[in-house]
């Protein structure tokens, strides 16, 4: 690794670990993990089921707390949730008795300093970025699940939080919806220049996407390795170069996983 | 040919009342003690013309309006007391459980003696009957969000007030208001029993007027309170929860 890093990360994790007391007792669902994740960067986590992405994420959030080492926000200790971090989850978690536009409204309300017709003003921004700009009145449940999902994107980016964490946010979604999401998400990447975490089992959609992708293996999670994607985008998910660099991707994994059978 | 659905019902009403009046007009039964539905009739006629019906049916709204406003103003912040505050959930919820198992006819001694012959001890009853279905239903509805919208809005920077106010109880709002169904039917329930066995010198409402019917022997008045007072329950569930009920579920998409 080069040392050229004169600019404070974004986030940085060190040494983070949280360990959960359950029913079946004591499980570390993250272990010893320590990442950078540079400002505007699109890192996606990757790594199957258990392996401790939601867990990780939850940390990030604020919405855990870690049992050993520290997560830093820019310069600042991560505790509790806050604005700055906004969270799109699996399910969209929208609030079904509120609407579209009061659903987006809801983040940029507890934003102080701006006056309601900025916040207004905001949230058809937003919702128009999504292509939603005509369902501003409806409830969630009237929309399919794809433009719930997109609506839930509106909610998160409308506050304009300075790192946006994903917890799989497609994967309750068809095939051509999700396709159709993946460029909506990367245009709206390269125009806001977020910095965003997403998590994802998928590691072709993992490597559609990142900028980086890091792979956990799980119990407990570790991070096994990274991989950095430099195609230009947008991607294609059919893209052929992309498959193959899944494929690695893929291969890794599975020595991880072979490699923890056998030992 | 498809009959509009009201005409099946009430075409059993006309029958099942011209039924009655026939067996009662030919000598069946005592008059005395089962009167026609003319006579119930007429005494509802009466009684509406002379302002006696509306006035005790007032006196009794009033009391039971201003005893469940109580109620449910006091059952809903214990509940969410309840529902936020383990020690408090323990002895609280649990004594409103069990509380809430109590007839509250139960209620009229204590209130007799701790309040007298007035207003209050109605009141005490109504409220005792209301709160603890209240305290219950909001404690269940707010244990039961789904703590994804509590962390949806905690991320979004919602805490405290606002978490309450605006996330967890719009979220548990269902459950709330079948709740204040509940307290409301309770409520109902125990006033007519408060009014029923004791005289209450504050007020002449239905439950005394029910009373007076059976002490001056006049069935037709107890049959016809007793006809009011059904329809005043069905009225409260026809002109505000019910639509308040149906209003909330199909605007979050649960209808059936
Ligand atoms: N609140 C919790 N209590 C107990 N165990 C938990 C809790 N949350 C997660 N875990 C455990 O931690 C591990 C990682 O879970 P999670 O982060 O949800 O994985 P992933 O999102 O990668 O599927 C799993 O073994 C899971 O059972
Ligand atoms: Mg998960």
């Amino acid at each position: 690794m080069s040392n050229d890093k004169v600019i404070t990360p974004a986030l940085t994790l060190r040494n983070v670990t949280k360990r959960f007391v359950g029913a079946a007792g004591r499980v570390t669902a993250v272990e010893d993990i320590s990442l950078d994740v540079r400002e505007g960067e699109f890192l996606v986590i990757v790594g199957p089921s258990g392996c401790g992405k939601s867990t990780l994420l939850s940390l990030l959030a604020g919405l855990e707390q870690t049992n050993e080492g520290s997560i830093l926000l820019g310069e600042d200790p991560v505790r509790l949730p806050g604005r700055d971090r906004l969270v799109m989850f699996q399910q969209d978690a929208l609030f079904p008795w509120l609407n579209v536009l009061e659903n987006v409204l809801f983040g940029l309300r507890l934003k102080p300093g701006l006056t309601e017709e900025e916040r207004l003003e905001s949230a058809r921004y937003y919702l128009s970025l999504v292509g939603l700009a005509d369902k501003e009145k409806a409830r969630p449940h009237e929309l399919s699940g794809g433009m719930r999902q997109r609506v839930a994107l509106a909610r998160s980016l409308a506050p304009n939080p300075r790192v946006l964490l994903m917890d799989e946010p497609f994967s309750a979604l068809d095939a051509l919806t999700r396709d159709q999401l993946y460029g909506d998400i990367q245009q709206i990447f390269t125009k806001r220049k977020k910095t965003i975490i997403l998590v994802t089992h998928n590691i072709r959609e993992a490597v559609c996407l990142g900028d980086r992708v890091v792979l956990l293996s799980p119990h407990p999670g570790r991070v096994r390795e990274v991989f950095e994607i430099n195609l230009p985008r947008p991607r294609r998910i059919n893209d052929p170069e992309l498959a193959s660099l899944a494929a690695k991707v893929t291969a890794a994994l599975s020595s991880h996983i072979n490699e923890g059978v056998n030992s | 040919m498809k009959l509009p659905r009201p005409v099946i019902p009430t075409l059993l009403a006309i029958a099942f009342l011209s039924g009655w009046e026939w067996y009662v007009r030919t000598g069946h039964v005592n008059e005395v003690l089962v009167p026609s539905p003319s006579h119930i009739f007429k005494w509802f006629y009466e009684s509406l013309v002379n302002g006696e019906l509306l006035s005790a049916t007032w006196v009794t709204m009033r009391r039971l309006m201003i005893g469940f406003a109580i109620g449910a103003a006091l059952g809903v912040p214990l509940g969410a007391l309840c529902a936020r505050v383990r020690w408090i959930r323990d002895t609280l919820g649990v004594l409103a459980l069990g509380l809430q198992t109590l007839p509250s006819v139960c209620w009229v001694p204590l209130a007799l003696l701790w309040f007298g012959q007035e207003e209050s001890a109605v009141l005490f009853v109504v409220v005792m009957g209301t709160i603890w279905a209240v305290v219950i239903a909001v404690q269940e509805s707010v244990l039961s969000v789904q703590p994804l919208y509590l962390r949806a809005g905690m991320t979004m920077g919602s805490q405290g007030w606002h978490l309450w106010s605006r996330v967890i109880f719009p979220a548990a709002l269902p459950g709330i208001v079948s709740g204040m169904k509940q307290g409301w039917a309770f409520a109902w329930r125990s006033l007519m029993a408060a009014e029923i066995f004791v005289v209450i010198l504050t007020g002449f409402g239905l439950g005394s007027l029910l009373h007076a019917g059976r002490e001056l022997l006049r069935m037709d008045q107890v049959m016809g309170v007793m006809t009011v007072v059904v329809g005043v329950g069905l009225l409260a569930d026809i002109i505000f929860f019910a639509p308040l009920e149906r209003w909330l579920r199909s605007s979050r998409g649960l209808e059936r």
